[in-house]
């Protein structure tokens, strides 16, 4: 054949090798989700949602202390991780001199490329060995220092986006730089700010490593945070590699339940972001 | 930078609250100040700990550590070397599937599908980088490795055989699995930043090659992709640091052997798993400082790549906005 | 605050209160040899006392004595005795309190045999350094005289992390076979020559169940439970004896009379017709000071329920874990007066 029909084949086979990849990873997604929704949706039932474990061996277990526990240490999470890093996202963007800035937006860098298992091991060092005791309280400030740097980024970023004509507009007003950022700049970035903090809660609602070792687990319900908890990701880890086909139905539902939050939370704040973007006008 | 006061003759009570409105700014920055340094602190906390947590295997191993191979810790002896090798060798084999399919599916969404496909196909591709790490460990603990156990790794030892990549026995748990894994979480951080890259190159590019005659492929495979190197190469290193700090998903299929192999299907250790395996049980300053030591060596590696990552992502988007004449 | 609020916020902080003051929490951790009756227990206990919720994670033996050394749990559990320096390096001196004699089982995933499978020390020694690596190899199938075994590679299966039950079955290897002695020798985390590791017992047994061909060891509930194949052993008598309650009791038969005051044994390999060679005790390590006078006494009241009404649930099936001899019992209920 001639060089022309070769590249012509060249390119027909290319361009649709292109397309089976992209097929393909799109396919794993949906893949995912059906065997999750196939082995995990027979699993949920009304125990699994509101009893405690039971021995192995022993059916009608659930997994209520997990899902509660896991609710209780994002919340403390971002309770704790929310704050800092929204606050610290608007001194970034408003106040920040040019070397302060830099440096603690390196830090935050850092802090956000630091490996889970590596904060965990922070986290324990810090909460569990001085609190000599397992708990919510080390598992949720583990997962807060993993929020800290997302929060704090997504804020810098949305604020710096807000265009000056409007910072300036009311400062021209008489406003005092507080009362412009407060009232003006951040509801402008609201929904860019408000869908980066629910992308990070999501992000550390699946977290497992950092609690290995802060917030261990339990059988029981955690009756309050200085106590260890069970959490849906750790109790996926443990039920996976057990021998009880009974555990592993109730990981199928672990993940399910859990697979569930992270993508609803997901696809609700990428829709967040696409319907509020402010208009910039010049 | 406090706003001066314009209407600057404002008459007795409105002056004390202006006063206290300007006063606010201090305030405003104090705090937000407190919190964007708490960052700081607590992030040199954390390093600093590390360091100090790792002192007494530094002191008596020094540089040996990292090219150590005995991990021994009834002994006493620890070398993170075949950790290192499982940790650099999964993450390897995640590239070196994950580039491929990763960068083509991006060109498929930036130069040929129609932009609508274009943005549902590049959600759904981030919807999976949200997936939890736990639960790819536990889909492939039922459905990769039972597949790998029975035709996967025979296959490949019947085909590749030769090779001492794919002798030994065919456990289903081990590099080639935890590789394959990772491929697949990486896998949406390549596409979405690659196609941004992509879409970022200036029509005329394009546009000038298939003037001179060139094929799409050829086009897009000499001229866009080229141009956009910096960005996919940026993509990659994001992917690799990734890959690198994986913790569930690894631990639960590499099999958790602690010595070094060259076949791919035997089974391994990272760092990252054997700290989640062994620390609640290291008793003693000197075997959980070894482990917080390689810790440290993960957070530096994970560190310079995320660096190099950013540097080159940064540099293509300078790049992209030059616009020619 | 309105008038009908402060009643409301009352009782709410009442319900509240009262919850948190009736449940006296516990947290303990350990071996994963016993958890399939540790669990039962600790469920037991909890439905005859609703206040007492002792928490138990099975994170293996080494986890649990660190975690003791560390003074996060209030109590740990352990499948070997605690080394002189690890009781040392516990602010409260630990008293040991063994719980169950339970037993090792060589188990492996072959669906194609059908009987159970005769195995040496030294054969087994021999699978665990990598000598042997078919199923079909000669020593195995001289051992097993008419039962077809596959041609199948056999795929070794141990601990990823410190375990008692490791330390139970290089123990037993140690005594039993001087080349494994000198090889890699018996502890908790030995340097094994091969094979990959899992986690807990439970990972151990849930790999075998996955995977033609593994082989590794876990204690006799987890086979049970899961209908999994376990191994015949030779024992120091040269019978082949079948790990159950009946032959693990035989092995603690002799120990019973001569038992340290300490309760620091280990009845690996024991003489005996019936005695199955891979059977131990397990213990609880209580720390000997207990500060907190409602958390002593939720302890001290565990563990004189786990010496009485405890000792008849281990036996039942499908747990068989084999009760402590009399002798024993009343030994440990007098070291339960040596908590403060």
């Amino acid at each position: 054949m001639n060089r022309l029909t070769y590249r012509k084949i060249v390119n027909r086979v290319m361009l649709t090798l292109t397309g089976v990849f992209t097929v393909f990873t799109v396919a794993v997604l949906f893949l995912i989700l059906g065997y999750l929704v196939y082995n995990g949706g027979k699993s949920i039932d009304w125990n699994f949602l509101t009893k405690l474990p039971a021995p192995p061996g022993e059916a009608g277990g659930g997994m209520a202390n997990a899902i509660v526990g896991s609710a209780m240490m994002i919340a403390f999470a971002a309770i704790l991780g929310l704050p800092v890093g929204f606050l610290g996202g608007i001194y970034l963007a408003e106040f920040g001199g040019k070397s302060v800035a830099f440096a603690i937006r390196y830090m935050a860098d850092l802090l956000n490329g630091v490996p889970s298992i590596v904060i965990g091991i922070f986290a324990w060092t810090v909460i569990v060995v001085p609190m000599k005791s397992f708990s919510a309280l080390a598992g949720g400030f583990a997962l807060s220092l993993m929020l800290i740097p997302i929060a704090l980024r997504s804020t810098e970023q949305f604020l710096l986006n807000v265009p000056s004509s409007l910072r300036e507009g009311a400062l021209a007003l008489g406003a005092p730089q507080w009362r412009v950022i407060s009232s003006v700049v951040v509801p402008a970035a609201s929904k860019g700010i408000l869908t980066g903090m629910i992308l990070g809660v999501a992000r550390i609602a699946g977290e497992t490593a950092p609690l290995l070792f802060t917030a261990l687990n339990n059988q029981f319900w955690a009756r309050s945070l200085d106590q260890p908890t069970a959490s849906l990701p750790v109790i996926i880890y443990t039920h996976a590699l057990a021998p009880y086909d009974d555990w592993h139905r109730q990981a199928w539902a672990a993940g399910l339940m859990l697979l569930g939050m992270v993508l609803a939370t997901n696809i609700a704040a990428r829709w967040i972001l696409s319907r509020g973007i402010t208009v910039q006008k010049g | 930078m406090s706003a001066t006061a314009i209407g600057a003759g404002k008459p007795g009570k409105s002056k004390s609250l202006w006063s206290t409105l300007r006063g606010g700014d201090e305030v405003a920055h104090l705090i937000t100040l407190v919190f964007a340094a708490s960052v700081f602190l607590v992030t040199v906390f954390l390093v600093g700990e590390l360091w100090l947590h790792s002192a007494p295997s530094r002191h008596k191993f020094g540089f040996g550590f990292l090219i150590g191979t005995d991990w021994d810790p009834v002994q006493g002896i620890f070398g993170a070397l075949p950790y290192i090798y499982g940790t650099v060798l999964t993450s390897v084999i995640a590239m070196v599937i994950a580039v491929p399919l990763g960068v083509g599916a991006a060109i498929f969404l930036a130069e040929l599908a129609p932009p609508g496909i274009s943005n549902a196909c590049t959600f759904l591709v981030e919807l999976l980088a949200a997936v939890p790490s736990v639960i790819y460990g536990l889909l492939a603990l039922f459905t990769l490795i039972p597949l790998l156990r029975s035709y996967g790794e025979p296959f490949l030892k019947q085909a590749l055989g030769f090779l001492p990549l794919f002798q030994g026995p065919a456990f289903g748990v081990g590099y080639l699995a935890a590789g394959l894994i990772l491929a697949i979480m990486t896998l949406p951080y390549i596409i979405s930043i690659s196609r941004e890259s992509l879409m970022e190159v200036p029509r005329d590019q394009r546009e000038a090659a298939l003037a001179l005659g060139a094929t799409k492929w050829e086009a897009t495979s000499q001229v866009v992709v080229p141009f956009a190197r910096l960005g996919i190469f940026g993509s990659i290193f994001l992917a690799l640091a990734r890959a690198l700090g994986e913790t569930m998903a690894v631990t639960m299929v590499i099999g958790n052997d602690p010595s070094i192999h060259i076949s791919l299907l035997a089974p391994g250790h990272t760092i990252a798993a054997v700290i989640a395996n062994e620390f609640s049980e290291a008793g003693g300053a000197l075997y959980q400082s070894a482990l917080v030591e390689m810790g440290f060596v993960l957070f530096l590696i994970t560190i310079v790549i995320n660096a190099l990552a950013r540097i080159l992502v940064i540099a293509t988007s300078r790049k992209g906005t030059a616009q020619p004449a | 605050m309105k008038k009908w609020n402060r009643p409301l916020l009352a009782a709410l902080a009442g319900i509240g209160l009262s919850g948190v003051a009736a449940a006296q929490a516990i947290n303990a951790a350990g071996a994963t040899f016993p958890y399939p009756i540790y669990s039962r227990w600790f469920d037991a206990f909890n439905k005859l006392h609703s206040g007492i919720e002792i928490n138990y994670q099975s994170i293996g033996s080494g986890g649990g004595i660190t975690q003791l050394e560390e003074g996060t749990v209030d109590f740990a559990a352990s499948d070997r005795p605690m080394t002189d320096a690890e009781i040392k390096a516990c602010k409260d001196k630990p008293l040991h309190f063994p719980t169950v004699l339970g037993a090792v089982v060589v188990t492996y995933n072959l669906p194609s045999v059908k009987e159970d499978l005769k195995l040496t020390p030294r054969v087994i020694a021999a699978i665990y350094m990598l000598k042997i690596t078919k199923w079909n190899d000669a020593q195995i199938a001289k051992l097993n005289p008419g039962v077809k075994l596959p041609h199948a590679d056999i795929l070794v299966i141990h601990r990823a992390e410190g375990s008692g039950t490791t330390f139970i079955f290089t123990d037993f290897l140690s005594k039993t076979s001087p080349e494994w002695k000198s090889a890699v020798g018996a502890d908790q985390s030995p340097k094994w020559p091969g094979g990959l590791g899992q986690k807990g017992n439970e990972a151990v047994a849930g790999m075998v169940k996955q995977t033609e061909g593994a082989v590794g060891y876990v204690e006799l509930a987890y086979v049970l439970q899961n209908h999994m194949q376990s191994a015949v052993v030779q024992n120091a008598a040269g019978q082949f004896v079948k790990a159950g309650l009946d032959t693990v009791t035989a092995a603690a038969a002799g120990a019973a009379k001569s038992l340290p005051a300490d309760f620091r044994v280990s009845i690996t390999n024991a003489p005996g017709k019936s005695s199955y060679p891979i059977s131990s005790f397990t213990w609880l390590l209580i720390p000997s000071k207990i500060p907190d006078p409602k958390k002593r006494a939720a302890i001290t009241g565990f563990l004189k329920w786990m010496l009485t009404d405890g000792q008849k649930i281990a036996p039942q099936a499908p747990l068989y874990y084999a009760p402590l001899p009399r002798e024993v019992i009343a030994k440990e209920t007098k070291q339960i007066g040596e908590i403060q």
